[in-house]
């Protein structure tokens, strides 16, 4: 038994005797493995007793799952229409300058500050109120 | 000397966490509370009922020795902006340390819980009932009557959902309730369980709330016994705006693909694994426990105008002076809201525009300003109020490419099950892609000179506006769920009231396009 198979299996296990329980587990597999890739589903249908084609329709749906691990670091900025009418679009391309292939740079619609966007996400910490120099520095510290 | 600051997401977005570290270094007492709402003024820093904001660090000192004269606001409780709400749903909001149990205890916690279960299942809907609460995450549905309907189904099994799937943009009232004032919100849950007769409760909070997960965790370890028999669980979401329509959340919970699914069944009779469920937003929810406490159902059916009864959490957002979270009773106007209350634009210039109800809803126009904040007003302007976000734009703002904007979200976001909003997204960027650059020249297949039907001079920009028109009501109608159904609200208000943004120069074109097609 591999190492991966073994580290998903306890995943499945901590997740026994819950309802519903592949949308966590799929949650705790990314966090610990990067991504979710195609041996991972296999392994997930083999451990839950569903068909490969059941968990990858399941990790195609969803933004937050990724078939691909992106070692980089990711800072998600909000583009949503409450930031769009604070200015998020105009420093798109700075931002864009200053990650350059150093860091991942996302959209994700809305982060729940739209009173104070334009905002941005980086692990579980937010930033709010955003201009051009800020979000550079927010990306640029990005780990 | 307590000095008080939030420990909100948006309060430590904005350097809250630093701040309170600061002034725990100079050897004060540091209290991390709720948010007052007041967001421009975060982080907002309260010593002996007053306030500072917005504060940086360099201004700690000063405030230590009571001065800081140009951003302080005085008594926090007095400002306009507080004394003018009629907080019930937000009554703790900036009083309370959220996760403690005996501040919420002390602020009239558990009553309305305690009284539920005294007066039993089917007064407690009656009052749910009387009190005219209706469902505040858009839909409107009166939740006395969805509770009625899965307290009558016999079942060992049901379950309340709480639906905190909060991912309209310019929203973020049940983010301050998960994070400011987290056990009414399980309180709520647990009366519902008691009206019911269920004992297991899902809070499904989207994965872009950290602080609300995080918090909630924490509340309902603290809580576990008070709660009992009922049992009450935090699932993450994944990034899928749909899953906040009922029926794809259930989907989701079960661990599969957020499909919407058709209804009938209602999820009231079958839901979650088949069994009768109540779903609610956080905001219904969390209004619960003051309608159960002494009077509370009299006291909330009171306010309100015609059908919309009681109080709205209304979230001020977007390009607007004074942003924040606005509780009042329902029947405030668009003009109190944005020119009053929020002070008009940030930036200062005129108020272009306004979408109410997050990116489903309307783009409203200046002239419809004197609408009143009520269900059935909304809607009969072909307008929607949604979960009460309002999101103000500047005379900057370029109407064409919101309601593409629109079109293209609703194309990310859909779920895929029905081809209205599947295709008709899709599509629906095209067209007004094609609008925007004047029509489009015959295609290659158009040209051949088989084809003697079609048309040799491709397509006029008003020929593609009443295709818009027509794919907006097709949508309209013939979508599953509101993703796809109302995405035509802001495209076509966004149409109708500023042409000019999609034919420069045209717009007596388009007006009588539109008007064509009306009639």
């Amino acid at each position: 038994m591999s190492t991966k198979e073994q580290r998903i299996g306890e995943i499945v296990a901590e997740h026994a005797g819950r309802e519903g329980p592949l949308i966590p587990i799929l949650h705790d597999v990314q966090a610990e493995l990067g991504c979710v890739d195609g041996e991972t589903e296999a392994l997930l249908a083999k451990a839950l007793n569903l068909s490969r084609a059941d968990i990858h329709g399941v990790v195609s749906f969803y933004h937050d799952f990724h078939a691909e691990a992106d070692p980089r670091p990711e800072v998600q900025i909000c583009r949503a229409e409450a930031c769009q009418a604070r200015g998020v679009e105009a420093l798109i391309a700075s931002a864009e300058k200053a990650a350059g292939e150093r860091v991942k740079l996302t959209t994700v619609y809305c982060l729940g500050l739209c009173s104070a966007g334009p905002s941005a996400r980086v692990g579980d910490r937010l930033h709010a109120r955003l201009d051009a120099k800020r979000l550079a520095s927010v990306i640029e510290n990005a780990r | 000397m307590i000095v008080r600051i939030s420990d909100d997401a948006l309060a430590r977005a904005l350097g809250a966490d630093e701040l309170a570290e600061a002034f725990a270094k100079k050897g004060l007492e540091v209290e991390r509370t709720s948010s007052w709402g007041m967001h421009w003024l975060e982080p907002l820093v309260e010593v002996n009922g007053l306030g500072w904001g917005p504060v940086t660090a360099d201004r700690v000192d000063e405030i230590c020795g009571g001065k800081a004269d140009d951003i302080c606001i005085g008594p926090i409780a007095a400002h306009p902006f507080i004394a003018g709400q009629q907080r019930l749903t937000f009554a703790r909001a900036g009083k309370t340390r959220p996760t403690s149990l005996d501040d919420y205890e002390a602020t009239g916690g558990w009553a309305g819980l305690r009284r539920a279960r005294q007066i039993g299942g089917a007064q407690i809907v009656d009052e749910v009932t009387a009190s005219g609460l209706r469902g505040r995450g858009g839909a409107g549905f009166p939740a006395g009557i969805k509770w009625k309907t899965v307290a009558n189904i016999p079942g060992p099994q049901k379950y309340i959902v709480c639906n905190a799937d909060e991912g309209d943009s310019g929203t973020f009232a049940d983010r301050m309730v998960m994070e400011g004032d987290p056990y009414a919100l399980i309180e709520g849950m647990a009366i519902a369980g008691e009206a019911v007769g269920a004992d297991q409760g899902y809070i499904y909070v989207r994965s872009e709330y950290p602080d609300a997960i995080r918090k909630l965790n924490e509340a309902l370890a603290l809580c576990k016994a008070l709660i009992a028999p009922f049992r009450c669980e935090v699932r993450v979401g994944a990034g899928a705006y749909v899953c906040g329509e009922e029926t794809s959340l259930l989907n989701s919970l079960e661990g599969k693909r957020g499909e919407v699914r058709a209804k009938p069944p209602l999820p009231a009779i079958e839901g979650l694994f088949g069994k009768p469920t109540v779903v609610n937003n956080v905001l219904t929810l969390a209004a619960v426990p003051h309608i159960l406490a002494e009077g509370g159902s009299a006291q909330y059916g009171a306010l309100g105008i015609e059908r919309s009864k009681g109080t709205m959490p209304i979230q001020l957002a977007g390009n607007i002076k004074h942003g924040g979270l606005y509780e009042t009773a329902f029947g405030v106007t668009l003009r109190e809201l944005i020119h009053d209350i929020g002070g008009g634009t940030e930036s200062g210039r005129p108020v272009k525009a306004v979408q109410v109800g997050g990116p489903l809803g309307t783009y409203l126009h200046p002239d419809q300003f004197d609408i009143k904040f009520d269900y059935e007003a909304y809607t009969a302007a072909d307008a929607l109020i949604g979960h009460g976000g309002i999101v103000v734009f500047d005379d900057t703002a370029d109407m064409g490419h919101m309601a593409r904007f629109a079109m293209e979200f609703c194309a990310a976001e859909s779920c895929g099950k029905c081809t209205p909003c599947r295709i008709g997204a899709v599509r629906g960027v095209e067209i007004i892609d094609r609008i925007r650059a004047g029509g489009r020249a015959a295609d290659a297949v158009e040209s051949q000179p088989v084809m003697h039907n079609a048309s040799k001079s491709g397509r006029l920009p008003e020929q593609e506006i009443a295709l818009l028109t027509d794919l907006c009501e097709t949508m309209k109608f013939g979508s599953l769920c509101a993703l796809g159904g109302f995405t035509p609200f802001p495209v076509m208000s966004a149409l109708r009231n500023w042409p000019e943004d999609f034919m420069p120069g045209h717009e007596g074109a388009v007006q009588r396009v539109l008007d064509r097609n009306e009639t």
